[in-house]
């Protein structure tokens, strides 16, 4: 079938078929941000926005992108390298393969909540998983991040 | 210093950070044929036919091989030193199949759905034989898990494949026994860690294809590159020389790609079809049918006198090989040298033996043994300090290791760089361990308790391990750096930048870094075994001497005077006739016939210096369930100098979660026929990051004269003292004793219910 969907910005069609999934698609796309961790929706690897919202695209049908609005990392190059930079001074960027999906949720994250607290920030992020750092200097990078973008400086 | 011992940002950062396209998959051919293998249902059966025709009438199908296309040369996986110490057992398909898992058959096609589809067709007829499952009835079992008589071992480790052992050994300083007698007080207790894995994010992925020389080029994930070209020309029995093995970037290792998992399949399709081929793992196969930590049983027999002071430790460790040898003899060894050492006993033994069986092969793990030693000694130690009466910190600070001190029970080696003492000061004044200890009550459910463990750990393999750098100045006046060690996200590539531009007083941006690849970097035997920053941080830092030696040479020479008259200050050559800056330098080079401004070096250890640990939980457990939060982990850590003060931070805080994981959540399970049950990320549970309250990290430096800028390693021994640690913090708050990880709230209950 033939669907139509705005991915990063343009406008885009693409042949698909019925069990095609939106991680398989927005990779055949060249969206190569968009990693998969573990095909069981656990790992949070695979996030994309969806309509605005943070969802995993290896448990999302292709089909239902149809109409819809699709971020990824390519599409947020700017954010990325901004947020992105308070990751690397942590040295909380490591293998780095976890990194598009967090960093796709941090965002999401940002549009949605006001100032959250850490828990509140632990509790957002909690399906993206990483082996690498232990969280901390997630954390530590968020809270820095956050703070300059209210202006405190860096 | 301008560059070691600074929070140098990782020169990959910001194309990870930005999702660039860096990885395996990312950069695989786009018509790569797609592998996957068919894998047996049963942990012990022969193949007694397959018929493949049905499934090679799939459209768009390649090929199946099964065990009658293979070479039938037997080699090992492990990605170890020639001549490895694992056994030679594996071929790349074989008809009897020792575990659940175990490749049948290689699927080949043109894309994913054909595969697929193929793999429902492919129709096998198995002769199920009993499995032998249960590690500690494997050694001298009638089930005979390798009775091949080309199964070989190339290294003295007391192997015997009729006896299902990978390996066997005794070794001894004074008389143990005997000082165990006089001894007021001996703990003998087993303590039984499981099989656990590092679950990387990225699973294992490969991807092959030939070039225009004729040459097999393998593109892996891996942590090993000149391992995987010597064990997949095995593997294949074709010339080490038809082979080129290079690695992208990493999503992660942590000694699962130390052994080389998934590189045969691609290697041999693309062997034989001349195509380019890749295989991906799923992540059920990742957690299912890889390289895992060894599962081991551990006694120890630890003596005391009355006021605290430990005389003699005997440990004997069985450890759960699986179905294949890699990293057994070597895995059991660091279960006694780590831990033992630690309290400088008057006398010990150390006895081991590892045993084949029909699970899951295991591998390398971070801690590598170490891990599960020390669980098992570090254990012991608080058992006996609640025995006679003693704080666990206080017994320690008479009994542990101090500097300058031989260590008789880890080859004898000098140690010359022990921070232990400090170590376990600073985690003490941050846990606030006076006052905590051994427990406090907080509401009517719920205590919260303290426990503490130490740890050490190694440098690289001495004697064994290589690391190799080539430096070079470039047109312009900027340097290259070629190594054969992997990066695989802790930075490595970074941190020999680093010292690099220590060495050459130049900036790391000044640097460009290069490799592993088989055909043109400086042999490395890999990184692992916590190797690279002390022993290919070494090499670096010869090479950057020779190139040195060599600018210094040809500035003189330009500058018509004599070295000694030269000074360099990593921008301008000066001397009383004149300055000539490293640009102009570099230009005389391009047009100097003369010795090129180039340099390799190589560095092998006699010895592995330890790093060293303290760490101390602080848990809340809920007594009616038996559910354990850890509030706060505090661990302080001796690795030398730092050289990344970020990235040695990240080190041990994500290490540090993998023993927290490991010592409350991760188990392999399996069930009565051998199947894995933890075979997803559902079934198998890595720490997220609501599940753990705060991890705080401190550095205590020493310097090790033998190191780089005195720097020993911080890779593995991050993971080792949570175990021991918690489940003594479980001991103090509910007086139930875990020997048996994970500490799961149903054994901390059952515990409590039994007492």
């Amino acid at each position: 079938m033939n669907i139509t969907f705005v991915l990063n910005g343009r406008k885009t069609t693409a042949e698909i078929n019925a069990d095609t999934m939106l991680f398989g698609l927005l990779r055949m796309l060249g969206c190569y941000s968009v990693k998969c961790g573990c095909e069981t929706a656990n790992c949070g690897l695979c996030t994309v926005i969806f309509n605005g919202k943070p969802v995993l695209s290896c448990a999302m049908p292709a089909f239902r992108a149809d109409g819809c609005t699709i971020e990824t990392l390519e599409g947020l190059q700017n954010e990325a390298e901004l947020f992105g930079s308070f990751m690397a001074d942590e040295g909380a960027d490591q293998c780095g393969f976890c990194n598009p999906g967090f960093i796709m949720n941090v965002i999401a994250m940002e549009r949605e909540l006001k100032d959250p607290d850490d828990g509140e920030i632990k509790e957002y992020l909690a399906g993206n998983l990483c082996r690498c750092t232990g969280y901390v200097g997630h954390l530590r990078a968020i809270k820095k991040y956050l703070s300059y973008k209210r202006g405190e400086g860096r | 210093m301008k560059s070691v011992n600074e929070p140098v940002r990782k020169k990959d950062a910001m194309a990870l950070v930005t999702g660039k396209p860096v990885y395996m998959d990312d950069i695989a051919p786009k018509d790569c044929l797609v592998i996957k293998l068919l894998r047996s249902p049963y942990a012990r059966a022969i193949i007694k036919n397959i018929d493949i025709s049905p499934a090679m009438k799939v459209e768009k199908m390649t090929a199946v091989f099964t065990y009658e296309d293979v070479p039938q040369k037997r080699y090992t996986n492990a990605g170890q030193t020639y001549p490895e110490p694992s056994p030679y057992d594996r071929l790349i398909l074989d008809r009897l199949l020792r575990c659940v898992g175990d490749p049948v058959a290689i699927v080949v096609g043109e894309n994913e759905k054909a595969v697929d589809k193929a793999m429902r067709l492919i129709k096998v007829e198995y002769e199920v034989l009993e499995p032998l499952l249960d590690f500690t009835k494997a050694k001298d079992s009638p089930i005979i898990i390798h009775p091949e008589d080309n199964w070989k071992v190339l290294c003295e480790v007391g192997a015997d494949n009729r006896r299902n052992l990978v390996s066997t050994g005794v070794e001894q300083g004074g008389d143990v026994d005997r000082v165990l007698k006089e001894c007021d007080v001996v703990v003998d207790e087993v303590y039984h860690t499981k099989a656990v894995q590092q679950t990387m994010m990225e699973t294992f992925r490969t991807f092959a294809y030939m070039d225009a020389f004729g040459r097999l080029n393998i593109v892996s994930s891996t942590q090993i590159a000149f391992h995987v070209r010597r064990v997949v020309a095995n593997a294949l029995d074709i010339p080490k020389s038809k082979i080129r093995v290079t690695k992208p970037r990493i999503g992660g290792g942590f000694g699962a790609k130390q052994t080389a998992v998934s590189e045969f399949y691609p290697a041999f399709v693309t062997w034989k079809t001349g195509r380019p081929s890749k295989i991906i793992y799923s992540r059920k196969e990742t957690q299912t049918i890889s390289s895992p930590r060894h599962e081991m049983s551990i006694r120890v027999r630890l003596g005391a006198m009355k006021n605290g002071k430990i005389r003699a430790i005997d440990v004997y460790t069985l450890s759960n090989q699986g179905a294949y040898g890699e990293h057994g003899p070597t895995t059991v060894g660091l279960t006694g040298h780590k831990s033992i050492p630690i309290y400088d006993p008057e006398a010990f033994r150390f006895s081991y033996d590892v045993v084949y069986t029909n699970t899951m092969a295991a591998g390398a793990y971070r801690g590598y043994g170490a891990t599960q030693g020390q669980f098992a000694v570090e254990s012991a130690v608080n058992e006996l300090a609640h025995k006679i009466g003693l704080d666990p910190v206080k017994i320690r600070e008479m009994n542990m290791l101090k500097e300058g001190k031989t260590m008789p029970a880890y080859y004898d080696e000098p140690n010359n760089a022990c921070a232990l003492d400090r170590c376990l000061k600073r985690a003490k004044e941050m846990s606030g361990w006076d006052g905590k200890y051994p427990c406090v009550k907080v509401g009517k459910n719920r205590v919260r308790a303290l426990g503490v463990a130490l740890s050490m750990q190694g440098s690289g393999i001495s004697n064994v391990d290589e690391g190799s750098a080539t430096v070079k100045l470039n047109e312009g006046g900027f340097y290259s750096l070629a190594i054969g060690a992997a990066d695989m996200g802790t930075g490595c590539d970074t941190i020999l930048s680093q010292m690099m531009a220590e060495c050459m007083s130049c900036s790391v941006d000044d640097i460009t870094v290069f490799g592993p690849d088989t055909d043109v970097s400086p042999y490395d035997s890999g990184s692992y075994a916590s190797s690279t920053t002390y022993i290919t941080g070494m090499a670096v830092v010869k090479a950057c001497d020779e190139l040195k030696k060599k600018m210094y040479a040809l500035a003189a020479k330009s500058l018509c005077t004599t070295e000694d008259k030269v000074e360099f200050d990593g921008k301008n050559f000066r001397s009383q006739k004149g300055t000539l800056s490293l640009e102009e330098l570099s230009y005389i080079n391009t047009d100097n016939a003369g010795d090129l401004l180039y340099a390799t070096c190589s560095h092998v250890s006699p010895v592995s210096p330890p790093p060293f640990a303290a760490g101390i939980a602080e848990i809340e457990a809920d007594i009616e369930t038996g559910k354990i939060d850890l509030l706060n982990f505090y661990a302080v850590f001796d690795c030398g100098t730092v050289i990344n003060t970020n990235l040695a931070r990240v080190q041990a805080e994500g290490g540090l979660l993998q023993g927290i994981g490991m010592a409350l959540f991760e188990d392999i399970q399996h069930g009565k026929d051998g199947r894995d049950y933890s075979n997803s990320l559902m079934q198998y549970k890595i720490p997220t990051r609501t599940d753990f309250g705060n991890i705080q990290v401190a550095f205590e430096s020493s310097y090790e004269p033998t190191g780089p800028f005195g720097a020993k390693s911080i890779g593995e021994i991050v993971i080792n003292t949570p175990l021991a640690s918690i489940a003594d913090a479980i001991y103090n708050a509910t007086g139930v004793r875990i020997r048996e990880l994970p500490a799961t709230p149903e054994k901390v209950l059952m515990g409590m219910l039994e007492k």
